[in-house]
């Protein structure tokens, strides 16, 4: 059974239509990411399924679940890394992991919590000490205080510096290797490709594409351009005619890159010269992802 | 797999807040010093005269008053202001996220404010006592720890009741002073009553529930042949407020800021009107 399924789900306020018909599953060990530009409706989703809003239309379950209903027993179950909102300042980063986790039926021990966030150095410090990145992976120490089945992750690197970002990645990471499934949401491209196993593109209310990041968009198949420049020989005399010249560099649009190649370079090396500069390039996750959401890309 | 006790819980959240109470220096200055600073200052000011008409001295007269009233900044006041604030952080949302149950969440925080406001009654009566020759009547000391109790649950719900009807931690901190300052001075708490007061002084008095905690608890403090009957009608109205404000508060409670999921929709309003 999925963890997470979502059919047809809508979403507005007032006459603000902020999810607009979205469908998806998320299998047991899965990492799926939502992904799309601020305001594209990917909190509004997440927390319709953490149980925080109610929805317009559709039917969602969660590990079984209707989360519209609060229940205790789903609460028990799912992890919750808010993208908002903050921790007690004035008590120590074990004392809040301890706070937390007593809630829990099961729980992970705190001096391991503290280990997996990489915090033990500030296991006693107080909360309001931390750094930016501390407290973020102090937040997701709390998602993850009561062991839970499935973990919602809303935009977990939002404002790091790059290195920090690395860990908060690291950490996730260690999470998909404990077996969770987890529910991303991010406008960042690169951390989609990092952590997920799928990607849905969402924007407007909508999800636009949905694959796994090398897929997304038709990429695995999306035309491959090659480009160089020819040394001593004029484009007419290249085997197959270019898709375009300028002077002595030329450039192809293919489906079918090795053939391509192959005929260019044999010829290559039967006329006895260079193909300068060659490239081979697919179009990247980003493209696709400006193109999917016209260009909206923060 | 087992779930907590609900007792366990609840004094796990109780200890939580009162950490968090006594690591907030300001809050503990306002609740236990400040109202023991005006005992001394008044005291030394209006030294100790008797004040004819209620049969008590100054120092017998503002030492349960204070009392009281360190023991409504203990729950009315820290209630509303920390837990406005705790919504405003997003803790509240953090909270509601968790499998703790509302009650139990809110209830440690009545629990720990009680017990804190215990403290601060505790203090200036025991600098009443030490000090200032208060003086206490045996007879009485059951029914002040039943007028202190049912006071300190209504306005632990009033507490609640101003939590949830602010819009941010600010304005909680606003109301609550706005309310209980002026309402202290009224009430007959800081100052001690003419023997005639004003009709309209006395209607406001009588309407909001400051007097019905603060004259029931003096009373316990006046020798028997001064002392007023029993007031279980203050005590019975005392104990409406808090049911009322109880049954709003649970009605109104807000889990997340007004600003927060607001904002971010307002935000997607504009940048959909703008796309």
């Amino acid at each position: 059974m999925a963890v997470v399924s979502v059919e047809n789900l809508t979403k507005s306020y007032g006459d603000v239509q902020a999810v607009s018909g979205v469908d998806f599953t998320i299998e047991e060990g899965e990492v799926f990411a939502l992904l799309g530009p601020n305001g594209a409706g990917k909190t509004t989703i997440v927390e319709i399924l953490e149980g925080y809003r109610g929805r317009t239309g559709g039917e969602v379950a969660v590990l079984g679940f209707d989360p519209s209903e609060n229940q205790r027993s789903f609460k028990e179950r799912i992890g919750i890394v808010l993208q908002e909102s903050s921790v007690e300042r004035e008590l120590s980063v074990r004392e809040v992991i301890d706070t937390y986790g007593r809630v829990y039926p099961k729980r992970l021990g705190t001096q391991h919590l503290i280990g997996i966030v990489g915090l033990d150095e500030k296991a006693d410090a107080r909360v309001k000490t931390l750094s930016g990145g501390q407290k973020r992976r102090l937040e997701v120490a709390l998602g993850i205080v009561g062991d839970p089945d499935l973990i919602f992750l809303d935009e977990p690197t939002t404002g790091f510096d790059p290195s920090a970002r690395r860990q908060a990645w690291d950490v996730i990471r260690n999470l998909t290797e404990l077996g969770k499934t987890i529910l991303l949401t991010t406008h960042y491209m690169d951390e989609a490709q990092n952590l997920a196993d799928r990607v849905a593109v969402i924007d407007h209310g909508l999800i636009v594409a949905e694959g796994t990041p090398d897929t997304l968009g038709g990429r695995a198949t999306a035309r491959t351009e090659v480009r160089f420049a020819l040394a001593t020989h004029s484009p007419d005399s290249l085997p197959v005619a270019p898709a375009a010249i300028d002077g002595a560099a030329v450039e192809y649009h293919t489906d079918d890159p090795t053939t391509l190649l192959h005929t260019l370079t044999g010829w290559a090396v039967e006329q006895g010269t260079v193909l300068q500069g060659l490239t081979v390039t697919r179009p990247s996750l980003e493209d696709i992802y400006l193109e999917l959401t016209d260009g909206e890309a923060s | 797999m087992k779930r907590p006790s609900p007792f366990a819980l609840l004094w796990y959240q109780a200890r939580y807040e009162w950490r968090i109470f006594w690591r907030t220096p300001i809050s503990a200055f306002f609740t236990i010093f400040f109202p023991l600073l005006i005992y001394v200052v008044f005291s030394a000011v209006f030294g100790n005269e008797d004040i004819d008409y209620l049969g008590i001295t100054t120092a017998q007269f503002y030492a349960p008053s204070l009392a009281v009233f360190s023991a409504v900044s203990a729950t009315y006041t820290n209630i509303s202001i920390t837990t406005a604030y705790q919504r405003d952080e997003g803790i509240l949302k953090r909270v509601r996220g968790t499998p703790l149950p509302a009650w139990i969440f809110l209830g440690g925080k009545i629990l720990a404010s009680i017990v804190i406001a215990l403290i601060g009654t505790v203090i200036m009566l025991g600098v009443g006592a030490a000090f200032f020759g208060l003086q206490f009547y045996a007879e009485t000391l059951a029914i002040l720890v039943v007028v202190f109790f049912v006071g300190v649950a209504a306005f632990a719900a009033l507490g609640l009741l101003v939590a949830a009807v602010a819009p941010s931690g600010q304005a909680a901190t606003a109301i609550a002073n706005a309310t209980l300052l002026p309402l202290a001075f009224v009430s007959g708490v800081f100052i001690i009553p003419g023997e005639d007061p004003p009709a309209w002084l006395e209607a406001v008095s009588d309407f909001f529930p400051l007097s019905h905690f603060v004259e029931p608890f003096r009373a316990a403090f006046t020798p028997a042949e001064m002392r007023p009957d029993i007031h279980w009608t203050d005590l019975a109205y005392l104990a409406l407020w808090g049911v009322v404000a109880l049954a709003l508060a649970i009605r109104w409670f807000r889990w997340e800021p007004a600003t927060g999921g607001g904002g971010r929709r307002s935000r997607r309003r504009t940048e959909s009107a703008a796309s």
